[in-house]
């Protein structure tokens, strides 16, 4: 009887938890990890984005300046952009004072609410891109995420970044206007360490994802980041590339994708098919490749049986 | 106390209808709704023999691909390929006449929603299988890409088309059809669709037998097996009467 007594009370206490565990998002605990003389990366999870991991999925990076911390991709969520802004200060002990988006998507961009738009720079393809799908990503977030987004609204960025020098406090960057992952990738070198931060023109052992992607483009930018001279390269997503592999692996990767998805089609198969298809072990190093490969076979296929079914 | 139990269990038993359906492996909320409506007093079976592949994600809830192969079940007689939690459910109606039990398409998805496929055999049961898909609302009742381009006018019924040999005397068959395949659930635009798709080969023999509902994806896909080789004719045809012909292997 006793013993039943308990398993009611402690049915009691755990059944409402559990049935209100998915309502209320945690706190956001971004990790820095030094790179470079006054320079961080913060780690994203190598995942999708879920609930389970807040949506902090992008890499992002911190660089100390005199004039404040430069923040290069803030995160997902006003909360997530708060956190990295906080993180931020413990470790340079200045306030962030400029924010550079690398490019429209959301795990990238929507941090940004937390910020002054002021402070928010981005490329002017990068605004534009975020003026046509900002708020078509910030329903899909507050879909997928729900409490972690709250308070998050689409913020235009102010800046706009032009390809060439820039200082900010006393910290020489160089600045690249690319594209090919999407309409506007910004890459940004940090002269004194010869830090590299990519964005998501570059993947490192996590397969790209291509929902915006050109891929002619985004080979000439990959071939624009690689004639750059870095020793380090921050990636959009996951580990720090320290040998010059990302770039080929991103580039490899890309290259099997339309190949692939081109015989796909000239071989009859569907798109359920095509998703189906092995991925080579030289691959298996790439966390969520059938997530993206499949995303990729959304994003590639009708325009590719356009191409190549003959039309009656 | 049981014995009470029981009679009362055995009453409500005896005065509801007789549901040939057994209970849902997906636990849907549409299940009883959908099988008393599709399947009335037929038996049903889940049946992992009715494999229904589609990608982990929903990438594109307007653009959900979904392949239905039954080919290890024998004497397939018609393949229903349904999606519970769609405002228009059935997608698609199959009569493999001279086919293989084998489709490939893509549908729309307006939610969170199983994806599945029945399969009757000769015998009229109906063998089941199928998931859960987590999608984005709005695959339904958005407008297709070509009404917000303007430009559907302009494709409408472009056809393509291409085969494939599959295993001896069978050949893989893909279509692509340009429409708009409106539902009727988007403001001010009614619903038109391909609503029938033929399949012949050369002697006129039937192949297949589709019908078609609005949940079918806008420019729709089909790839099928059919039992013949040679010149293959077919024809899909639209609610408004137009007919898009075509024919490989000529």
């Amino acid at each position: 009887m006793k013993l039943q007594r308990r398993a009611l009370l402690l049915a009691g206490l755990l059944a409402p938890a559990a049935a209100i565990a998915e309502q209320f998002a945690g706190k956001y605990n971004p990790l820095a990890e030094q790179v470079a003389d006054g320079l961080w990366m913060v780690r994203g999870a190598d995942e999708a984005i879920g609930f389970a991991n807040g949506g902090a999925i992008a890499n992002s990076a911190i660089i100390a300046t005199d004039a404040g911390a430069v923040l290069f991709d803030p995160g997902v969520s006003r909360e997530h952009g708060r956190a990295l802004g906080a993180l931020a200060q413990k470790l340079t002990g200045k306030a962030v004072g400029r924010v550079y988006i690398s490019h429209l998507h959301p795990d990238h961009a929507m941090g940004a609410a937390a910020f002054d738009p002021a402070i928010v720079h981005a490329l002017p393809a990068t605004r534009a891109d975020l003026e046509r799908d900002g708020e078509g990503f910030s329903d899909a977030m507050y879909r997928l995420l729900a409490d972690w987004m709250k308070g998050t609204a689409v913020v235009l960025p102010q800046g706009d970044v032009t390809e060439g020098q820039a200082e900010f406090g006393g910290r020489q960057f160089r600045l690249m206007a690319l594209k090919g992952h999407s309409g506007g990738d910004l890459a940004l070198l940090d002269e004194a360490t010869g830090t590299l931060l990519a964005g998501d023109l570059v993947f490192h052992d996590r397969a790209p994802s291509t929902p915006h992607a050109s891929l002619p483009d985004w080979r000439a930018s990959l071939d624009r980041l690689a004639a750059m001279p870095h020793k380090l390269l921050v990636p959009g997503h996951g580990p720090l590339d320290r040998d010059g592999s990302a770039i080929a692996q991103t580039r490899d990767w890309l290259g099997w994708v339309e190949q692939t998805l081109h015989d796909a089609v000239a071989h009859g198969l569907d798109m359920s098919e095509a998703g189906e298809l092995p991925i080579p072990p030289r691959f298996s190093t790439l966390k969520a490749a059938r997530y993206e490969l499949q995303r990729s076979v959304s994003h590639f296929y009708p325009r590719l049986e356009a191409e190549l079914l003959p039309k009656l | 106390m049981m014995a009470k139990l029981m009679t009362a269990a055995l009453l409500v038993t005896a005065s509801a209808p007789a549901l040939a359906a057994p209970a849902d492996p997906l636990h849907s909320p549409m299940w009883e709704h959908h099988a008393a409506r599709l399947f009335g007093k037929d038996a049903v079976v889940f049946d992992q023999r009715v494999a229904v592949r589609i990608p982990e994600i929903a990438e594109n809830q307007r653009i959900f691909p979904v392949t239905v192969d039954a080919r290890a079940l024998p004497h397939v007689r018609r393949i229903v390929l349904f999606a519970d939690l769609n405002p228009i459910p059935v997608a698609v109606d199959y009569a493999p006449t001279g086919a293989e039990p084998f489709l490939a398409t893509r549908i729309k998805l307006d939610q969170r929603t199983p994806v599945r496929a029945a399969v009757q055999t000769e015998d009229g049961t109906w063998h089941v299988g199928g998931s859960w898909i987590d999608a984005a609302g709005g695959g339904c009742s958005a407008p297709p890409v070509s009404r917000v381009k303007g430009d559907w006018a302009d494709h409408l019924g472009e056809v393509r088309a291409g085969q494939w040999p599959e295993k001896a005397g069978e050949t893989r068959l893909r279509m692509t059809f340009r429409h708009p395949m409106d539902t009727g659930l988007v403001e001010n635009i009614p619903a038109y669709n391909i609503e029938r798709l033929t399949l012949r080969d050369d002697s006129g023999r039937s192949l297949g037998e589709m019908q078609i509902f609005g949940s079918v994806a806008e420019d729709p896909a089909f790839t099928l097996v059919v039992k013949a080789t040679g010149a293959i004719s077919f024809e899909a045809r639209d609610t408004a009467g137009l007919r898009f012909p075509g024919k490989v292997g000529a």
